[in-house]
């Protein structure tokens, strides 16, 4: 296991190291761009650019620029916007990080529980009520895209039922836990619950289908023919081995909400998070902000599958000794 | 009854037998596979309705040239319309608080004039619904055709030669894979869509549509083009490849006459789950403000327009999400069917 450990941390380091490779070239190598007009934003005057032209050594070597980027951002951290002239960027990344990370950490319960328990259901119920509404949701589930479906809750919470039904429901923004949990339950209940609906969607699908398989298997003819209880051998048996499809999913899918559908939806309920942050470079052109969160954005989706990967590990043995 | 609805647990046990005995009777295994597209139902079901958007979004211009008799690109904040017998301006003064400023005209839910009410430059948004969904269509389509294209060459050379081409060319696709799909496509549109794209001979325009086109298509290579080049690989381990080597044939046309027809089951499969997730990407995109560039415009926004109007005027948020709704809800119930028609053991998920 500890040796696993390493090289699964190993390989998540070299992943980085390509990734900042990458968005190095996608943002300084670009042919046909000049890059100091791109980083000093729209309006910059020609001793702007000369500052910026020296701070990121533009008229040396590749590599060397490749350098002194990432020593501005992840050792000095002093990377600073020019279109907000003088605002630092890593201390605006780290103050909202702590948002993404609610705002994820809640939709992540909300939707195991309830896509776990619609799988379940489902696959009890095979073929019954239930079954075709959980596929039903399952295909809605990847066919509704999020930031609609969250300009939609906020057509129904702040729209005409604001001055009755919800009007506990705040009109955007973000409170921290440590200055009042209740408000800080009430800012994200609806994006909690929104973002969390279309993932229970598809992993209530997957399972149910698991399940199924798994129901069809010799192992499980076994445990019946020894006469354990339906209810053991659902819980105890097939639905151990169907988690693991369900583990190796959620790796997968934590990155996708970081990078993508929590922007949106931070974006559309106003939510300060590093989506939101995304958001406000891509509407001022604010290169270096831009870039600072999707490098820091790409890190923390490379170290969280990490972590999934060792946890899956954990739970199947058998992987440890593929990999 | 019953049966349409579970694809994935008795037809993918039941097809491989279904398979064996129409193989019988009929002479390609293509057209058994089309015969049991055709027999689903919900499949079927499904391609009408992608059919019939097809269709009416393609007859956007009869709409605005003929029914409604406006020009959904230009503003039109002084106009005007007729409904039944009295005249209404497109942008009415706000009644509400003091007084001031204007909102557009809400649905008047008559087909011939500004039947979804108007947007902030008292733009026809029904007509525009229709002209966006061509662009979204579009962009969704061709970004998937040049995706999978793209994937299935990469993923055969890879395969099919192994050693040094197969090492750059899977490092090409883990460092993509790696990468969260938003955030490349966020890195790469911010950059191009702004200035445009210029490679020497080839020049892009910053407004084009091929730019949000060939990002779409480049950030979703990895998910076709590794299990093309798996696929390949244990094809190549197959007696009549071995064989098809040994007769002395070139490499060339044990790709395209051996190999090609083999991967092409596999590779259909994933069309419209891709279609429907390019048609996802574009949307959210728009909404970024680093999609479609007006005056174009797409489904995705004008429910960026709409965000603005969201209390007020919800229509303009509500429609086009409705039609991305309908579109990939049938795209991907099209996909399970061809997926139980072709290739009944992939793994495929859309995400999103």
């Amino acid at each position: 296991m500890p040796r696993f450990i390493a090289k699964r941390l190993a390989s998540a380091v070299l992943v980085m190291f390509t990734i900042s490779v990458l968005v190095f070239l996608i943002f300084f190598a670009t042919p046909g761009v000049n890059p100091a007009s791109r980083i000093a934003g729209r309006s910059a005057t020609p001793a702007v650019l000369r500052q910026v032209s020296k701070e990121f050594g533009l008229n040396r070597p590749l590599p060397i620029r490749y350098a002194l980027m990432m020593y501005h951002l992840f050792i000095k951290q002093d990377l600073t916007s020019y279109v907000n002239i003088g605002d630092r960027i890593i201390p605006q990344i780290t103050a909202a990080a702590p948002i993404t990370l609610s705002l994820i950490s809640g939709a992540i319960v909300i939707w195991l529980l309830v896509g776990i328990s619609a799988g379940i259901i489902a696959a009890k119920n095979k073929g019954k009520f239930v079954d075709p509404l959980v596929m039903f949701f399952g295909i809605a589930a990847i066919s509704i895209p999020v930031y609609w479906l969250c300009e939609m809750v906020l057509i129904v919470t702040q729209g005409g039922l604001h001055s009755s039904i919800f009007a506990w429901v705040p009109n955007g923004g973000y409170v921290s836990i440590t200055q009042s949990p209740e408000q800080w339950f009430t800012h994200l209940v609806f994006p909690w619950i929104t973002l969390a609906s279309l993932y229970a969607g598809i992993y209530a699908r997957v399972l149910r289908g698991e399940l199924i398989n798994n129901l069809n298997e010799d192992y499980i003819r076994t445990a019946r023919a020894k006469g354990l209880s339906e209810r053991r051998i659902l819980y105890r048996h097939a639905l151990r081995c169907s988690m693991i499809t369900i583990v190796s999913l959620f790796g997968l899918d934590v990155g996708v909400l970081v990078g993508g559908a929590a922007l949106l939806t931070e974006v559309v309920f106003g939510l300060p998070g590093i989506g939101w942050l995304t958001y406000q470079g891509l509407t001022n052109l604010d290169l270096p902000l831009i870039m600072g969160c999707v490098m820091y954005g790409a890190f923390f989706v490379v170290l969280a599958s990490a972590a999934v990967d060792v946890l899956y590990a954990y739970i199947d043995p058998r992987i440890r000794v593929v990999n | 009854m019953g049966e349409i609805e579970e694809p994935s647990a008795t037809v993918s046990v039941a097809t491989p037998i279904a398979v064996r005995l129409t193989a019988v009777d009929s002479d390609s295994p293509w057209r058994s596979s089309l015969q049991q597209l055709r027999r689903n139902r919900a499949a079927m079901t499904a391609l009408g309705v992608l059919l019939f958007m097809v269709v009416v979004v393609l007859l956007a211009p009869v709409y605005a040239h003929d029914i409604a008799h406006d020009n959904p690109f230009a503003s039109n904040l002084q106009g005007r319309i007729k409904i039944g017998n009295h005249y209404r301006s497109v942008m009415q003064a706000n009644t509400q608080g003091l007084g001031l400023g204007v909102t557009p005209i809400g649905p008047t839910w008559h087909f011939s004039k500004y039947f979804l009410g108007a947007d902030e430059l008292g733009r026809d948004v029904f007509a525009r619904v229709l002209y966006g969904g061509r662009v979204t269509l579009l962009i969704g389509f061709s970004s998937g055709l040049i995706c999978i294209a793209a994937a299935t060459v990469l993923g055969m050379l890879a395969g099919y030669f192994g050693r040094a081409t197969d090492w750059i060319i899977s490092r090409l696709l883990d460092i993509v894979w790696a990468f969260p799909i938003y955030l490349l496509a966020i890195s790469l549109s911010v950059i191009l869509v702004t200035s445009g794209l210029d490679l020497g001979i080839i020049h892009i325009g910053a407004g084009s549509l091929l730019l949000p086109i060939l990002i779409i298509a480049s950030v979703y290579v990895p998910y076709v083009a590794r299990p093309v080049r798996g696929i390949v690989f244990s094809l190549k381990e197959r007696e009549f490849i071995q064989a098809a080597i040994a007769s002395g044939a070139s490499d060339w046309h044990i790709l395209r006459k051996e190999i090609l027809p083999n991967v092409a089951p596999s590779v259909i499969v994933f069309f419209p789950l891709m279609v429907a997730l390019n048609i996802l990407t574009e949307s959210a995109l728009s909404i970024l403000g680093i999609g479609v560039q007006p005056p174009q415009a797409s489904w995705g926004t004008i429910i960026n327009d709409g965000l603005q109007l969201l209390y007020t005027r919800p229509w303009v948020a509500i429609a086009p999400g409705i039609c991305i709704v309908i579109v990939c809800v049938a795209l991907n119930i099209l996909g399970d069917g061809v997926r139980d028609a072709f290739d009944p053991r992939a793994k495929l998920r859309g995400s999103i």
